[in-house]
């Protein structure tokens, strides 16, 4: 595991691309969302290159599938450490699942884990320096999003047919509130997977933009000589702080995403409220 | 969209390269791509390697933990079923006892009640051929004050009239009297 870094950070090195100047890269906080090839490919007309997101949702995908089979590999009826990390998170994800869409939608499961821990891994790759963070486009927020909402209406119109339109149309409604009440819950539905996919690429993007920027003014200030130094130190602390943040963050945002995965699924298998 | 992302672009990226990059519908298709293919395989790995994995080693877990509270229910069953034996016995002995003392003190009234009957049918026995005796010499007194009261009287009309009076009206007259 210990090589992966190393890949990382040569490929990467490779991925920089010359014309930004080191001042440049210091200063600019949207550079760190910049996609860059590493092997250029093209197919049916489609840029499909090997990039440095590529390069990360790799990476995020082997240090976490690598993890979680080798810590298990011992099958350990006493854990180690490592195999008791792999256990919590299995338990953490079926807990949250069975509680919200009941044991159902355990059929689930392996969808709702891979995507928690994906989103996890690709959250806290982006809290390194220099890594990119793969949560921070939308379009990988948005597939995501879109892979749960289909997944919803599928299985929430071949499991119920029709009945699954029950779910836009409350019990106990008075009948003149119900054309009402159905455009509301119609108009909720459809935003589920925008609000979906815009909560964690916003705050992903918003939280590493505000990082750069406040790490952005140490050096800015310390080049105007002690006074700077000595006034950089509280974006230093800013830095520090937000950096733990963002470590909060990148682990809260996991979370709602699998749990509002979860509450989905369990629409999709219970329609009626 | 795309003059709302140019105006992003330009507003947030102070002299970068062209628009802001996470609108940059150009990138979009690779990352689909890398995406479908990438999350894809994990969850391949996950729901055929890792969880059935990691879900055998938590069931065969439980199962033991389960196996082995079972194992601890037999032996407290088991051990609840020994006092329980115990106390029953107890119990029995201490009836048992019970019984046998109560017998003896039983056997040892009856053996005293016979004697007691035995000591009290001698004593009325006594008492009965005392009665006898009593009465029997009653009788005999009684008897012989007739004779006495006859000598007494003949003995009296003696001495206050002289006159001999034979002893047959004395007898007559003494148990007219005595009537």
């Amino acid at each position: 595991m210990s090589g992966v870094p190393g890949a990382i950070a040569f490929c990467w090195a490779r991925a920089q691309p010359d014309k930004i100047d080191e001042a440049d890269l210091a200063n600019d906080p949207i550079h760190q969302f910049q996609i860059s090839k590493i092997l250029p490919l093209e197919a049916m007309g489609l840029d499909i290159s090997f990039t440095n997101s590529s390069l990360f949702m790799v990476a995020t995908v082997g240090v976490s599938a690598a993890f979680l089979i080798m810590t298990t590999s011992g099958r350990g009826l006493i854990p180690s450490r490592l195999q008791s990390i792999s256990e919590m998170c299995y338990e953490f994800v079926a807990d949250l699942l069975r509680s919200s869409a009941g044991s159902e939608g355990m059929k689930f499961f392996p969808l709702v884990f891979s995507l928690f821990v994906f989103i996890l891994m690709a959250n806290l790759f982006g809290m390194f320096p220099y890594f990119f963070t793969v949560t921070s486009h939308i379009i990988v927020t948005a597939a995501l999003a879109l892979l749960v909402i289909g997944l919803v209406l599928v299985y929430g119109f071949w499991k119920n047919g029709l009945g699954f339109l029950k779910l836009f149309v409350p019990s106990g409604v008075p009948a003149v509130l119900i054309p009402l009440i159905v455009a509301i819950e119609v108009m909720s539905f459809i935003s589920r997977p925008i609000s979906l996919s815009v909560r964690l690429f916003a705050n992903v993007l918003a939280g590493h933009i505000t990082l750069k920027v406040f790490a952005g003014f140490i050096p800015m200030l310390s080049k105007i000589g002690f006074v700077g130094v000595v006034g950089a130190i509280l974006p230093l602390g800013f830095t520090v702080a937000l950096t733990a943040l963002e470590f909060l963050v990148a682990f809260l945002q996991a979370y709602v995403f699998a749990i509002l995965t979860c509450m989905y699924l369990n629409d999709a298998i219970h329609p009626s409220h | 969209m795309a003059s709302t992302n140019t105006e992003v672009g330009t507003a947030a990226d102070h002299g970068g390269s062209g628009s802001f990059p996470p609108f940059d519908a150009s990138t979009f298709s690779s990352q689909l791509l890398w995406l479908a293919i990438t999350f894809g395989l994990f969850y391949f790995l996950m729901s055929k390697i890792a969880l059935p994995r990691i879900s055998s080693i938590l069931e065969t877990r439980s199962g033991r933990i389960a196996q082995d509270l079972d194992e601890a229910n037999r032996l407290k069953t088991e051990s609840d079923e020994a006092i329980a034996t115990y106390e029953q016995e107890l119990a029995d002995a201490k009836a048992r006892a019970h019984g046998i003392a109560q017998e003896a003190r039983d056997a040892s009234r009856a053996e005293l009640d016979v004697k007691r009957a035995g000591i009290e049918a001698d004593m009325a026995a006594k008492v009965a051929e005392a009665e006898e005796r009593i009465a029997g010499i009653k009788a005999k007194a009684m008897g012989e004050v007739s004779g006495i009261a006859e000598d007494t009287a003949a003995a009296l009309v003696d001495q206050l009239i002289s006159a001999k009076v034979t002893k047959a009206d004395i007898k007559s007259a003494v148990s007219g009297a005595k009537g």
